[in-house]
């Protein structure tokens, strides 16, 4: 049994052996679960699927707590061969003997060690018996003492207080020689210059001399110290007013004058006006800076200069004055609040003045380091002098420089924008080299818009620098907000492109021939220029802002559709107004040759007239000039041999026709019934239509316009029978040449058929034209 | 309140000239001249019954050519003038000539009640313009109140006025005066002023309106580059003395003080082409008439620049129904000016509007198709100026 207890501390169980080292990992694993289990305080048996070689309950289990010798042997015995068991056996044996070896070590140490124990204890008995003899020695001893103590302390006590006597009649005479020498020190002091110790010994003379003044000595010397200190006290005025040892050194004698009871009201206007005057002689100098002749220093050093001098003064001033003061109460704070915002004011007259010269350059970083200076010096003294508003006023200054700022820049913006013009219109005009082609219009186009991009960005790049973080007023609410919103996005971007559409507006209200002034390709550009801007542009600059200028302000601000329409509405109008100033100049050319013409004499036509060669000319001119900017547009389907149609010949004949000689007087309602219905079935054409943003569109109001021109003229002259197969060339190369230009060519063959027609009907002798003599001629020419 | 129907009539010719017959103050008349190269030309005399809305019409034979204006004498009912072309081989010529119509014709006389039948009546010469020296006519305008013997006319660059004697059977040049400058000035149009007892005259040539005096014949003022384009046409505000409409080319109607003539006092850019015609009424002259060859015919309502700005301020307490709808009608400010009416009658270009003599609601408008379109004042606005 002894074996088996023990045999867990010896080593593995005979069981465990064979199986090697593969069973030794099962084995730690129910180890770590064993304390696991313990912790948890379950038992082995609430363990369930537990392997079954392994119940701890096995008495077979040589290891186990239950282990049943009779048990495992009888399971050996039936289990195992002859062989197995002679082996298990001596197995056995040996164990059991190594057992009994170890246990006879164990008890053999243990033995020992008990007798030494024993040894020592024996020992301590003997020594402690020693100790307690010497403490009873001890006790007496200190009894004695203490008895003797006793009696020595009663024999001095009365010598004792004879002495503490002694020692007050001292002190008492010390002080009073220190008031009878009085006067001589302080008379002394006074001549020395230490006017501080002078003040000090007065200061604790003065109470006891004030008590004992009915006594005729001390009366005396109170006299003489009043004499001196009046002495003193003008001394010290007198320095005081001198003025020149600087602001330490007044406020120290102040000081001295407030400890020598003087009154400190007067004391205070007195400082004050010193101050002043020193505070005034540095704003003279700033002023003198300022002067009426430029060499002024920049603004940064003149705001350096008159933040040392000037608010640093002040600042001196201000701190001195409260430390002294403070016991004035409201009255002195009051005081001065006054003197600071007096000066102040005059200070920041000074530095509008110098600023305002600022307002023309161009550089914005030195003017918002140099209101970055001029604000961050005057917050000091705003926190010392609250109520004078120091800082509330330059928050105020540097507000409105930054106002006028984004006025300087819309100026420049605006100024940029009408020299972009200017350049445009100088490369538009620039004589062509021959074999030379100037500048193309897209590419100006893109010229302007980057370039007017690109001020736009500088300008809000510097009007940046006024929110920038480390720039002292950057987070006051007007920078915050109103700045950002109204000022930036509104006043600067918003206005910028109102005053660039109205700019280009303007160029459509040039009256009538007088705005032939502006080039016909200008209007176009910016025309385009408008629509990029209505397209993109508007909305980018305007995110740009926004990003750049996080708005936090809730005013409202113009939103991107409205700039957009107005954009829009702009670049509609300008088209339109190239539309009318093209479409003027052919309508012209169209005129001049159907007014100057004799018509009536004219011979039989043989060619196209030159003219409307240079109508087709300019046309295709403007068509290659529109292409350049605006996309193709849409246009009706055509017929596939358009080209070919010739003029109709019979619609002059069935306007002979409807005219019959009827002088059978007709009805109301009756007549003309035939190009009535001819006319229902044909839309109204509006002549000076509004234009959409196409080639096509523009080309086909510019075509409109002409040709209605042609037929009102046309329909003011009288034709002889060449004169209309002239017109019926003409008309008829037109159509050959015009039709593809227009969104629908049903158009320009309404008004060319118009025209024919009218012409006939102006002519008193109608015989038109062969159509393929027509045709021949036309093609020829 | 609805309004009536335009009244249409259709001639069987184009069409240039129209006028109101304006000695006639009782009927509603007009006088159109038609324009044909082949046939003869008509005037057709177009008197409007107001009251059963029926038109009756005569016609006069105008053979000497065709008709590009007419205009009728303040004093005499019956004598018209004409601008006609007078054909000929190689060179168109415009002559003017004085008429008078047939008696029977006469406004007062009758309605001629078989007219289907009844051959077409001539008109009686009186005297020609001779205008030989001078060019071709552009038009004929009577002295307005006067006695019917003075009439200026526009040739070519002359302005030449006329002393009408012997009961309008001679014409006698009194006094002309020319346009001198670079260039062949021609002048479009011209128009008598109502006021300063008939001594001023205003004309058209190009884009330049010119006033005249006809008692020194020389220029009072000159109104350049009045126009983007080529001027058309010009009336006088009969109230305003100094008022003037003109239209032209730039599809614009603009308003000018003829005291102060830098910029116009009001400009007007609602029709789509250009604008031929401008007329004013003859009693309430914030109505403005015009007519272009977009075919279409506006009426204008220009309170802001009439010679009753607000409208009567007289209380009009009878007008309850008006009154109800806004309690504050005579406080309210002042009216604006606005378009009263688009007409769309007609297809094609219209080449003259005018108003009738007799009736100041009622106006006419002629296209060179031919068709006479006859229209009113919408009501609403009729009684709103009376009341």
């Amino acid at each position: 049994m002894a074996a088996a207890a023990a045999g867990p501390g010896t080593g593995s169980g005979p069981g465990d052996s064979p199986e090697g080292p593969e069973a030794e990992a099962p084995e730690r694993r129910r180890k770590a679960h064993g304390m696991l289990k313990l912790y948890y305080g379950l038992s082995e048996g609430e363990t369930a699927g537990r392997p079954p070689g392994s119940d701890p309950l096995d008495p077979t289990d040589l290891n186990g707590a239950h282990f049943d010798p009779e048990v495992y042997l009888d399971k050996l015995r039936r289990e195992c061969p002859l062989a197995q068991l002679m082996d298990s056996e001596t197995d056995m044996v040996r164990q059991i003997r190594a057992l009994d070896s170890d246990m006879q070590t164990l008890v053999y140490e243990n033995y020992n060690k008990f007798i030494s124990a024993t040894d020592t204890i024996r020992k301590m008995k003997n020594d402690f018996r020693k100790m307690e003899d010497e403490m009873d020695r001890l006790a007496t001893n200190m009894a004695v003492i203490t008895d003797f103590s006793a009696r020595i302390s009663a024999t001095l006590q009365d010598r004792h207080e004879r002495i503490t006597k002694l020692a007050g009649v001292h002190a008492l005479l010390r002080k009073l020689q220190f008031l009878f020498e009085l006067p001589s020190r302080l008379t002394k002091c006074v001549e020395l210059g230490a006017y501080g110790q002078a003040v000090r010994y007065q200061g604790r003379a003065r109470a006891v001399l004030q008590q004992y003044q009915h006594l005729p000595s001390f009366r005396a010397i109170q006299d003489d110290c009043q004499v001196i200190t009046a002495r003193l006290a003008q001394q010290l005025r007198q320095r005081f007013r001198e003025g020149g040892s600087g602001a330490p050194e007044q406020a120290e004698c102040v000081e001295l004058l407030l400890a020598l009871g003087e009154p400190a009201e007067e004391l205070c206007d007195e400082f004050l006006a010193h101050a002043r005057g020193r505070l005034e002689a540095e704003l003279q100098s700033l002023e003198a800076e300022l002067g009426p002749s430029p060499p002024a220093p920049d603004v940064l050093e003149f705001t350096d200069l008159g933040g040392s001098g000037f608010v640093g003064g002040l600042c001196q001033v201000a701190s001195a004055y409260q430390e002294l003061f403070a016991a004035q109460g409201p009255a002195g704070a009051e005081k001065l609040a006054a003197f600071a915002r007096e000066l102040g004011g005059r200070y920041f007259a000074l530095v509008e003045r110098r600023l305002a010269q600022e307002q023309g350059s161009g550089d914005n970083s030195l003017l918002v380091r140099a209101l970055d200076r001029f604000h961050r010096r005057l917050r000091a003294p705003g926190a010392l002098l609250a109520a004078a508003g120091l800082a509330e006023a330059a928050t105020e200054i540097v507000e409105r420089v930054a106002r006028e700022r984004l006025g300087h820049h819309l100026q420049g913006l605006r100024a940029a924008f009408l020299g972009c013009l200017t350049d445009v219109r100088q490369a538009l005009a620039a004589p062509r080299l021959a074999g030379k082609e100037g500048p193309g219009l897209a590419e100006l186009l893109a010229n302007v818009a980057s370039s007017i991009l690109s001020h736009i960005k500088a300008s809000l790049a510097a009007v940046h620098l006024f929110t920038a973080k480390e720039v002292s007023f950057s987070n006051k609410p007007y920078f915050r907000g109103e700045f950002c919103s109204q000022g930036v996005r509104e006043g600067l971007i918003v206005g910028f492109i109102r005053s660039m559409c109205q700019t280009a507006q303007s160029f459509c209200d040039s009256p009538g021939e007088k705005g032939g002034a502006t080039p016909p390709a200008l209007l176009l550009l910016l025309s385009r220029l408008c629509l990029d801007y209505e397209t993109a542009t508007i909305s980018y600059i305007l995110t740009l802002t926004d990003e750049q200028f996080l708005v936090q302000d809730q005013s409202p601000v113009t939103p991107v559709s409205t700039l957009c329409a107005e954009a829009r509405e702009t670049a509609r109008r300008l088209l339109t107004h190239y539309v009318k100033v093209q479409g003027l100049v052919i309508s012209q050319m169209l005129r001049k040759s159907v007014e100057t013409r004799d018509w009536l004499s004219t011979l039989e036509p043989r060619n196209v007239r030159a003219v409307m060669k240079r109508v087709v000319e300019d046309t295709t001119a403007i068509d290659v000039q529109v292409g350049l900017l605006y996309e193709e547009g849409v246009r009706k389907a055509q017929s596939s041999d358009s080209s070919k149609r010739t003029f109709s010949v019979y619609s002059s004949s069935r306007q002979q026709g409807r005219y019959a000689p009827s002088y059978t007087p007709s009805a109301p309602m009756d007549t003309n019934l035939l190009s009535n219905i001819q006319k229902l079935f044909s839309e109204r054409i509006d002549v000076f239509s509004p234009v959409e943003f196409n080639k096509v569109s523009v080309l086909t109001g510019i075509i409109k316009i002409s040709l209605k021109t042609l037929l009102e003229c046309v329909r003011l002259r009288t034709f002889g029978r060449f004169g209309l197969q002239q017109v019926q060339v003409d008309c008829h190369f037109l159509q050959l040449y015009l039709w593809r230009f227009v969104a629908d060519e049903e158009l320009v063959h309404l008004l060319l058929d118009e025209v024919v027609a009218s012409a006939a009907l102006r002519c008193p002798d109608p015989v038109p034209m062969e159509p393929s003599v027509v045709e021949v001629i036309c093609e020829r020419g | 309140m609805e309004d009536d129907a335009p009244v249409i009539y259709g001639l069987e010719f184009q069409a240039r000239a129209l006028t109101p017959q304006t000695a006639e103050t009782d009927a509603i008349r007009f006088l159109v001249g038609t324009q044909s190269l082949k046939y003869d030309n008509q005037i057709h005399i177009v008197d409007f019954d107001d009251e059963n809305n029926i038109i009756s019409k005569n016609v006069l034979l105008h053979q000497v050519g065709e008709i590009w204006h007419i205009s009728t004498s303040p004093a005499d009912k019956g004598v018209l003038a004409t601008c006609y072309n007078k054909p000929s081989d190689s060179k168109v010529l415009t002559c003017a000539a004085v008429w008078r119509m047939p008696k029977e014709l006469e406004p007062g006389g009758h309605e001629s009640p078989d007219d289907s039948t009844s051959p077409a009546h001539t008109l009686e010469l009186l005297c020609h313009l001779d205008n030989t020296a001078h060019g071709s006519m552009a038009c004929v305008a009577w002295e307005p109140a006067g006695d019917g013997k003075k009439v200026i006319s526009l040739a070519d660059s002359h302005i030449l006025l006329w002393d009408l004697q012997e009961s309008s059977s001679q014409a006698v040049l009194a006094s002309s005066a020319s346009l001198e400058g670079k260039g062949q000035l021609k002048f479009t149009s011209g128009r008598w002023s109502p006021h300063h007892t008939g001594t001023q005259v205003a004309t058209a040539n190009d884009t330049t309106i010119r006033g005249w005096d006809t008692r020194s014949m020389s220029q009072i003022y000159c109104i350049e580059n009045a126009h983007g384009q080529l001027v058309r046409d010009l009336d006088f505000n009969p109230n305003k003395q100094y008022y003037l409409a003109s239209c032209g080319d730039d599809c614009k109607v603009k308003f000018w003080d003829t005291r102060n003539v830098a910029e116009p006092v009001k400009t007007l850019e609602q029709h789509s082409h250009w604008v031929w015609n401008v007329r004013y009424n003859h009693s309430h002259d914030q109505l403005v008439l015009t007519g272009s060859s977009d075919s279409r015919v506006i009426l204008s309502n220009m309170v802001s620049i009439s010679s009753e700005p607000f409208g009567h301020l007289v209380d009009d307490d009878d007008l309850s129904d008006q009154e109800e709808r806004r309690p504050e009608g005579k406080s309210q400010e002042p009216p604006q000016d606005s378009v009263i009416a688009t007409y769309e009658e007609h297809e094609d270009s219209v080449y003259a509007v005018d108003w009738s003599s007799a009736d100041p609601w009622l106006f006419a408008s002629l296209s060179y198709d031919g068709r006479l379109v006859i229209n009113r004042v919408p009501r609403a606005l009729k009684y709103h100026i009376l009341l």
